[in-house]
């Protein structure tokens, strides 16, 4: 009953967002405002059938109900009730109703929170998600149908993939997906604008809180997933650059340029053209990104998909939207109007080379994910493009763009001084070159990368924390006054400090774990003691231990330092009977922002496991960096001016950009 | 500067920077990327030693080794020819004897692989994409791997990979 009940609902759903995809268009062609206000109510009301839909879904996985051929394959009736509800996104037909669910939620907030916008806009805009949620509600209900039956029920499910049985499958999916799905807002705000060939200041100040909150939630997403590969792949390693990776890496990489582009364009009303094909890009590599995780066209650590009519079925709808959006880009783009000019070393300047820079990488990023895809339908020779291509490519251009960061913010408008904002940026340097001459002494010569690298991150991080210090006047001031002044700046110039320094502070957590990693491979006997960085590592013992659907191996490490106790750490083995699969469950133990990492091998017939000890250090840097810049995307979207539903802006950004 | 100088200063930038990255594109392919192998392709194209390729085919069955820390030798087999494979370290959770396994590494002047990354990268079925792909190829595929146990609904097949390697060797 439930199952027919969700499955009515999201075709109720789509009925919704095919009335919400044209009548819409229509009002806003022929200025009737009944018309364009059917978009409003049926982007709420289909909010709330894709919301019953996904509740139904979430109650037969929490019930165990095994006739419905989706809980039968990735539920247990002994698993967890945690992994029970977050199984429901840990599998193919879940996860694509997760992401019209968040698709449906977006323009559900639009549509409640849109009371701003001009009619015709959010009609448009409205229309345009209701596109993208139709051809996503057929592709579930045509191929990917969560809510089939079995005709005779098993007793018992198959259980959920083992490796997904983690707390991390209920935060990095829906976080991801809020990342990729929330670019679809500012997709279309884009197309809308086209459609309308009507694009002004106003258009960026409401994209952008959009972008903001999706790169916030992309960041957060990719951040969690690389800890989570971290510590459950048990490898030790956090990035691999795994086509799936690399699927979200872009969207990121071309969401931040737009982020940087939208702000020049609110500013100064330039760019516009090139914001419009960001926005499109960025959804268009957001359905890439979904495009290659989803149709399993690449073999790869996520890849829990394979069906060749699934993956024909999303090719089309990437062709239909990237191809018709891009189409419509280049009809239309000729007729906005193009302002705002700027010389080159200025704001803006800094801004379009930020942009060049990010968007480059980014194509690097796609030449490295798609080419052997691109090779093995054309030759037949099959390739694999792994981490030295990237650190080949990706490194050299992300070098010049940490380079040119801490500059950015400090030139002025339409036309900066490079030579005044080299001298403001003077104590950056100095502490660069501390940093470097400290780290190359301490290191005493060893790599001599890695101490030059270290300087580049302490310049950014100096160089973000350096507009605060100057406009606060902590230095030259008394702390009260400057403490004032610190809090009346406005907020999106923190979150362009936090973020700016999370860039640097997750550089100085790469570094040191590349660099100064230690590891241990062994085979330990109980009693035996590794030494790994200063740390002595002994296995107590092994213990067999009973989980509710697996059976584990644990074993007992005591760790000391210098001949003390310091802690105990028991990483395990786990087996999953119902699917005859075994996990490593790395123990982790946290030293400041070090870690020590211990995973567990095959036990030989003599009793001895093999063992894998690594120390990391700063490793937590990695993730700290990106949840502070996730934390600055936070401040700059509190920022007042920026607050979804401010006021409409004074028209005095167009007096603003008058004269050269 | 006019208009159009400043114009031609931007384009002229984004060229260079452009160009730049399409060098470092071709010259990263050039010397980075990996190609993949079965036993029988090595033995037809005469792989030389110290070239890196990626290995795929079947663990032969009874041809693990384990040696003394960790060391282990196995053969891949893919039907026709076969190659011994030599490694250090820790196996995945997933490598068994008769399933499948890709390894990335290069030959030594014995002919042995000298892997320094093992994937057992397989779905439900223990057969790595690229390996049932080169098997189907040479006809050795057979269709019971293909079948999965208890497929109603033509539902994915779960893939999960697990690597065992010396760091970030992906």
């Amino acid at each position: 009953m439930i199952a027919e009940a969700g499955h009515y609902a999201l075709v109720l759903a789509l009925a919704l967002a095919l009335i919400q995809s044209t009548l819409p268009v229509l009002g806003a062609r022929w200025r009737d405002p009944a018309l364009m206000s059917v978009a409003r109510s049926t982007a709420l009301a289909q909010l709330l059938f894709v919301a019953l839909s996904f509740a139904a879904l979430v109650t037969l996985h929490v019930t165990s109900d095994f006739s419905v051929v989706n809980v039968y394959e990735n539920s247990h009736s002994l698993k967890p009730l945690i992994y029970k509800i977050t199984g429901v996104w840990g599998n193919h037909e879940g996860s694509m109703l997760l992401w019209v669910s968040i698709l449906a939620l977006f323009g559900g907030l639009v549509a409640a929170f849109g009371q701003n916008l001009p009619m015709a806009l959010r009609a448009l805009v409205l229309a345009v998600q209701a596109w993208i949620a139709s051809a996503f509600y057929l592709f579930i209900l045509i191929t990917s149908n969560p809510f089939l039956r079995i005709a005779e029920p098993p007793i018992e499910g198959r259980d959920l993939n083992p490796v997904l049985q983690d707390i991390g499958l209920a935060v990095h999916p829906p976080m991801l997906y809020l990342g990729y799905v929330g670019f679809s807002i500012s997709f279309s705000f884009a197309v809308a604008a086209l459609i309308e060939g009507r694009i002004d200041a106003a258009w960026a100040r409401w994209v952008r809180p959009w972008t903001l909150m999706a790169w916030i939630f992309l960041t957060l997403g990719i951040a969690m997933g690389s800890y989570w590969a971290y510590y459950e792949l048990g490898w030790g390693g956090w990035w691999f650059w795994d086509p799936v990776e690399n699927a979200s890496l872009m969207p990121w990489l071309a969401g931040t340029a737009l982020l940087h582009s939208a702000v020049v364009m609110e500013k100064r009303n330039a760019l516009k053209v090139w914001t419009i094909l960001l926005a499109i890009l960025t959804f268009s590599l957001s359905l890439l990104g979904t495009f290659l995780v989803r149709s399993g066209v690449l073999t790869s650590v996520h890849a829990f998909a394979t069906d060749p009519t699934r993956g024909v079925f999303i090719l089309l709808i990437l062709c239909i939207f990237i191809g018709g959006s891009l189409s419509l880009f280049a009809w239309r783009a000729s007729a906005l109007k193009q302002g705002g000019l700027f010389a080159p070393i200025s704001r803006e300047g800094a801004l379009v080379l930020n942009n060049l820079l990010l968007t480059t990488a980014c194509a690097t990023v796609f030449v490295g994910t798609l080419y052997p895809l691109g090779l093995e339908v054309l030759t037949g020779e099959k390739i694999s493009v792994g981490a030295p291509f990237f650190n080949l490519t990706f490194g050299p251009l992300f070098l010049p763009l940490m380079i040119a960061m801490p500059f950015g913010p400090l030139l002025a408008w339409k036309r900066g001084d490079l030579l005044g904002v080299a001298q403001r940026l003077t104590a950056a340097g100095v502490a660069a070159l501390l940093a470097v001459a400290l780290v190359w002494a301490w290191a005493r010569g060893g790599a001599t990368l890695a101490p030059l690298a270290i300087g580049l991150a302490v310049f950014v991080i100096a160089g973000a924390l350096n507009d605060i210090v100057e406009r606060s006047g902590v230095l030259r001031l008394p702390l009260a006054s400057a403490i004032s002044r610190a809090r009346g700046l406005p907020r999106s110039t923190w979150g362009t400090m936090f973020a700016h320094a999370g860039i640097g502070i997750a550089l100085i957590g790469i570094v040191c774990e590349t660099t100064w990693n230690s590891e241990y491979i062994g085979s330990m006997q109980p009693g035996d003691v590794a030494k790994v960085a200063g740390y002595e590592l002994k296995l107590d013992g092994v213990t067999q231990r009973k989980g509710p659907n697996f059976s584990e191996m644990v074993a007992h490490f005591d760790v000391g330092l210098d001949g003390r106790p310091l802690s105990a750490m028991t990483p395990s083995k786990r087996n999953y009977p119902a699917r005859g699969s075994s996990t490593t469950e790395a123990a982790l133990l946290s030293r400041g922002a070090s870690q020590l990492y211990i995973s567990l091998g095959d036990t030989a017939a003599n009793g001895a496991v093999a063992v894998r000890i690594y120390h990391k250090p700063m490793v937590l840097l990695i993730w700290f960096g990106p949840v502070l810049m996730a934390f600055g995307g936070l401040l700059s979207l509190s920022d007042r001016r920026l607050r979804v539903g401010a006021p409409k802006p004074a028209r005095t950004v167009r007096g603003l950009q008058a004269a050269e | 500067m006019t208009r159009r100088q400043r114009r031609l200063t931007m384009i002229g930038g984004a060229l260079a920077v452009l160009s730049v990255a399409a060098a470092l594109v071709l010259n990263a392919l050039r010397d980075s990327i990996v190609f993949f192998s079965t036993p029988t392709m090595v033995a037809e194209k005469h792989v030389p030693a110290g070239k890196r390729f990626r290995l795929g085919g079947m663990v032969e069955p009874g041809s693990l080794v384990r040696g003394d820390n960790l060391a282990v030798t196995f053969a891949v087999a893919d039907g026709q020819a076969k190659l011994p494979v030599a490694y250090k370290g820790i196996l995945p959770d997933l490598f068994r004897e008769g399933q499948g396994v890709v390894a990335e590494g290069a030959l030594d002047a014995r002919g042995v692989f000298e892997a320094d990354t093992v994937l057992a990268k397989h779905d439900e079925n223990y057969m790595p994409k690229e390996v049932a792909d080169a098997l189907k190829k040479q006809g050795h595929w057979k269709d019971d791997y293909g079948k999965r146990p208890d497929d109603r609904a033509g539902s994915p097949g779960t893939m999960r990979a697990v690597q065992a390697g010396q760091g970030l060797s992906q």
